[in-house]
């Protein structure tokens, strides 16, 4: 229905006085306890009706012969009508004396929970209704039930059809000390009880003779009481990544601000993988003309902002100030209600989702499973539809999320089931053995290279890696490119029986002897390596736009081509990681000469490890061949360095060893973007 | 932050959800004071450009200045603009009253429009206040094979968290200015100076508060000549903003079973 919108018209005035606040309320109740009535009371009583509507209604109930009903104002859809329920939440507007009000119309119908936790979910308060003569019923606990898991704080308790009772005031202080005794017993305050006629008005607006016993507030009253949602600017930062945008040459990170605030220059840690930087710009459209650039947002805000450094950034990750940081779980406990037909039990698997970010997950235990219905809560395998129950779920990907406590926005969790939302609930604690690392500062981390850079220098190659496991907490990752470098690595590796994650990336351009010997490798340890494969979506755009062999056409084209089939993923091969182990050495390109053994990468907070260094080509062949480690046939044929087979040739004696690598290009220009400087910069090879 | 400025963030972030989470979208540009805020609120949303097309279905009927509107702001907002004719009438349930059938051809035009590109998702400016059937509306909102909207049984939706995988052959109705109210149109286009057709705006006493195809949509009488004056209007009317759309008024049910069908 279309109600006349005297909010705005208020903000348009320049001489308004203060901005009113607004309130979002939920009316929530047993079914046929009188929502929709006192929801049609209220309009009038505070003149929000269009001109004729009521008369409208009252000759629609004429016509079809029923008696008219305050409730029909919001029963407008012809289906509610016939079923005498509501189906939906609605959401109307009119304004106290000192609010301005959103009054989300919740069902009381059981079979629509859902439509009643949609509409919940958003309300800074509620108003709870209980019929004088019934008294508290299933409905009304679990509806008072969602409100607490919901996190709705501010209720107001109406007990309604007191003239059904005639205005007994003893009536009423029963009615009363029940609902109170359950309300409080679930953490919830209650604001005020106030005994009302919906139908006639007593208690709404006016506190009148009949109820003169009453001298607490009317529902008008107890509305102008209710405050506005807090600001969740004051928290620390929290910003989930709806999306990357390329725009020219940046790429802009937007999203929501869920909590706290963002200034340019602020450091910034992206979960998961605490890749760390810095906020260079916030981006706006359309630039204001004599404007400055905004150079802050808070909580609320849609915004993008570039960074210093290009980080793999992408939809789900989660932007948090270093300072605070945010920790990604892998596993977490939550109270949670279910609304699917199927129960919730031990071993379901469904999708979570918190902020922009989705895990598939399983549910691992089930603490308790309460109907709040009944208020009855016993240890159970399953929670069935429209229970709530507290469960623990483990997650196949980290997501980040704060405890609800903490950030009432991160720790709020969505359950997926079958394509569609099926419940939800507040994130209880993470598992804080399994929540990882709090990104590392990174002065720390240049030290530490530092430091175990001069130790290395004595150790043997398999030393070092022994001591880098020891001295390096968290994960670390080999990559290999199956050259006889990252061979003999693998080697040292899998004999020293180190618990090391061996990733190889596939661009899906090698030659056919890299994969043959992928799987002679794989045979000879009896062991597998994790294939990582360029994001089919980014592959797709690349080869469409630059055709299958576009990057022999420009510089721009091949690091393009780099990027989608190696760098990419590669920030997915280190994501979360606390080390990386490389085969690079020195003698292998002028470039290489200045490397360290053990170097920081502050662009991807790891320290990098390069334990063949030092060593030289005949040292290693001589080892490899020592300990019978399958390598190349390539090697053989004048290919020392062997990359992708569109891109690699075989050089001439007395060129230096990665030649055959982007040979049509500059020598001073050939990179891919692997391996970063400490600054974040592209390392050239 | 103010009203407008939460209104305004949050759309953005329905925006961005929509491209972000459907693989083949497209905006419903009726060329009407909404879907103007709306295109506005797309290319803050994607830093001045619109990802995805401005879809109009067009009934033939729109007013000289709508088609004037259209050419002008398509070039220079540079979208990528298709436009959808509608079948002809006759080809419309003949059961419906008169004015509700003819706007049921749009219906019919978006059924096609659907058909040709294979969208999964089209973002409508439509507001839970403009009439009631729309406040049951969820922000994504899932249309059945035939483009059937079931009311009863809708997914939840809360937190900000929308169901985004339409089943094969349904798609999604995306509502990014749901929660938005007339006066909040006005007001944002006031503020961020957003081009309007001038039939909005008061002539001869009168103007139009809603466009709609010529021979079904009619003026309101009003003095309000400026932005400014239509929010001072909007203060003290109450009349209802689709008051001047035939269709509405035929009979009791007849928005609702256009919008069950398929229609905005």
């Amino acid at each position: 229905m279309a109600l006349p919108e005297p909010q705005i018209a208020e903000q348009a005035d320049a001489n308004a006085a203060r901005p009113r606040a607004q309130v979002r309320i939920v009316i929530v109740g047993h079914v046929d306890h009188g929502k929709s009535t006192l929801i049609g009371r209220l309009l009038h009583e505070t003149g929000s009706l269009p001109e004729g509507k009521l008369e409208m209604l009252k000759a629609v109930s004429a016509r079809r012969d029923v008696a008219f009903e305050w409730s029909f104002l919001l029963d407008a859809l012809q289906t509610e009508r016939n079923q005498g329920i509501t189906i939906d939440t609605s959401q109307i507007r009119f304004r106290t004396k000192d609010r301005d009000v959103l009054l989300i119309d919740a069902p009381g119908h059981a079979e629509f929970l859902r439509n009643m936790i949609t509409g919940a979910a958003q309300a800074d308060a509620a108003i709870l209704i209980v019929d004088a003569a019934e008294g508290v019923r299933n409905q009304t606990r679990r509806h008072g039930y969602l409100l607490h898991l919901l996190g709705v704080r501010q209720v107001a308790v109406v007990i309604n059809k007191i003239d059904k009772v005639g205005y007994d005031a003893a009536r009423f202080q029963s009615v009363r000390a029940e609902i109170e005794t359950y309300l409080t017993g679930l953490g919830l305050s209650i604001g005020a009880v106030i005994p009302i006629s919906a139908r006639d008005g007593d208690g709404v607006a006016k506190r009148t003779d009949k109820i003169g016993w009453y001298d607490g507030p009317t529902v008008l009253e107890a509305i102008d009481g209710l405050e506005p949602p807090p600001v969740a600017a004051d928290l620390p930062l929290r910003l989930p990544v709806q999306a990357v945008y390329r725009i020219g040459d940046e790429r802009i990170v937007a999203g929501r601000i869920e909590s706290g605030r963002v200034r340019i220059g602020d450091d910034i840690v992206v979960m998961p993988g605490a890749k760390q930087a810095r906020v260079k710009t916030i981006e706006s459209w359309p630039a204001l003309v004599g404007a400055p650039p905004p150079s802050e947002a808070g909580a609320g805000q849609s915004i993008g902002i570039t960074l210093d450094r290009e980080l793999y950034v992408d939809r789900g990750h989660l932007i948090s100030a270093t300072a605070e940081p945010v920790s990604s779980v892998e596993s977490l406990r939550a109270r949670v209600f279910w609304l699917h037909r199927a129960a919730l039990e031990v071993g379901t698997r469904l999708v979570v989702r918190i902020g922009t970010a989705e895990a598939r997950g399983v549910i691992k235990a089930i603490e308790s499973a309460i109907d709040p219905g009944e208020v009855t809560a016993a240890p159970g395998l399953s929670i069935p539809q429209n229970h709530v129950g507290e469960v623990e779920i483990a997650l196949a990907q980290p997501l980040a999320t704060d405890p609800h406590e903490a950030n009432a926005g991160m720790g709020r969790i969505v359950l997926e089931y079958g394509g569609r939302i099926a419940g939800g609930g507040l994130v209880l604690s993470v598992e804080a053995e399994l929540a990882p690392h709090i990104p590392r500062d990174l002065v720390a981390l240049a030290e530490d290279a530092a430091r175990l850079n001069l130790q290395f220098r004595a150790l043997s190659a398999a030393d070092r890696i022994e001591r880098f496991c020891a001295e390096v907490e968290g994960r670390i990752v080999f990559t290999t490119s199956f050259g006889i470098e990252d061979q003999l690595i693998a080697h040292l590796l899998w004999t020293s029986g180190a618990e090391i994650e061996i990733a190889a990336i596939d661009t899906g351009r090698f030659f056919p002897e890299v994969y043959a010997l992928w799987a002679e490798t794989e045979r000879r340890y009896g062991k597998r390596i994790r294939a990582i494969y360029p994001r089919q979506d980014s592959l797709s755009r690349l080869v469409e736009s630059q055709g299958i062999d576009g990057f022999y056409d420009s510089r721009a084209a091949r690091l393009a081509c780099c990027h989608v089939r190696k760098v990419e993923p590669l920030s997915r091969a280190l994501d979360g990681a606390h080390g990386w182990i490389t085969g690079l050495r020195a003698g292998q390109s002028d470039h290489r000469r200045t490397l360290d053994l053990v170097a920081a990468d502050t662009g991807r907070g790891l320290l990098k490890l390069n334990p063949l260094l030092d060593l030289g080509r005949a040292e290693i062949e001589a080892m490899v061949r020592t300990a019978v480690i399958p390598i190349n046939p390539l090697h053989a044929k004048g290919f020392p360095s062997i990359g992708c087979a569109p891109c690699t040739r075989a050089i001439e004696p007395g060129e230096p060893e990665r030649a055959g690598r982007w040979w049509w290009e500059n020598e001073d220009k050939k990179e891919c973007g692997l391996h970063l400087t400490a600054q974040g910069a592209r390392r050239k090879f | 932050m103010t009203r407008l400025d939460d209104l305004e963030s949050q759309s953005i972030f329905v925006l961005r959800e929509a491209y972000a989470r459907l693989k083949n979208i497209a905006l419903l540009w009726s060329l009407g004071k909404d879907s103007n805020v709306m295109i506005w609120l797309a290319r803050k949303a994607f830093f001045g450009r619109v990802p995805f097309p401005a879809l109009h279905v067009d009934t033939g009927k729109k007013f000289p200045e709508m088609y004037a509107f259209r050419e002008r702001y398509a070039k220079e907002w540079n979208l990528d603009l298709q436009v959808e004719p509608c079948p002809p009438i006759e080809t419309v349930d003949p059961t419906l009253p008169p004015a509700a059938r003819s706007a049921a051809r749009k219906t019919e035009g978006l059924k096609a429009a659907l058909a040709k590109h294979g969208f999964d998702g089209l973002i409508a400016g439509i507001r839970r206040d403009e009439e009631a059937t729309r406040a049951k509306e969820r922000v994504f909102s899932l249309r059945g094979a035939e483009g059937i909207w079931d009311v009863r049984d809708q997914a939840p939706e809360f937190w900000n968290h929308f169901n985004a995988s339409p089943p094969p052959g349904a798609h999604l109705r995306i509502h990014p200015i749901l929660q938005w109210t007339e006066a909040d149109i006005w007001a944002y286009t006031q503020r961020e100076a957003i081009p309007i057709i001038p039939l909005y705006l008061s002539r001869d006493g009168k103007r139009y508060r809603s466009l709609g195809d010529m021979d079904i949509t009619h003026p309101i009488p009003s003095q309000a000549a400026t932005v400014a004056e239509i929010l001072t209007e909007l203060r003290t009317t109450k009349v209802s903003e689709r008051a001047g759309r035939a269709m509405d008024h035929e009979s009791e049910d007849a928005f609702e079973r256009l919008r069950v069908a398929g229609y905005l």
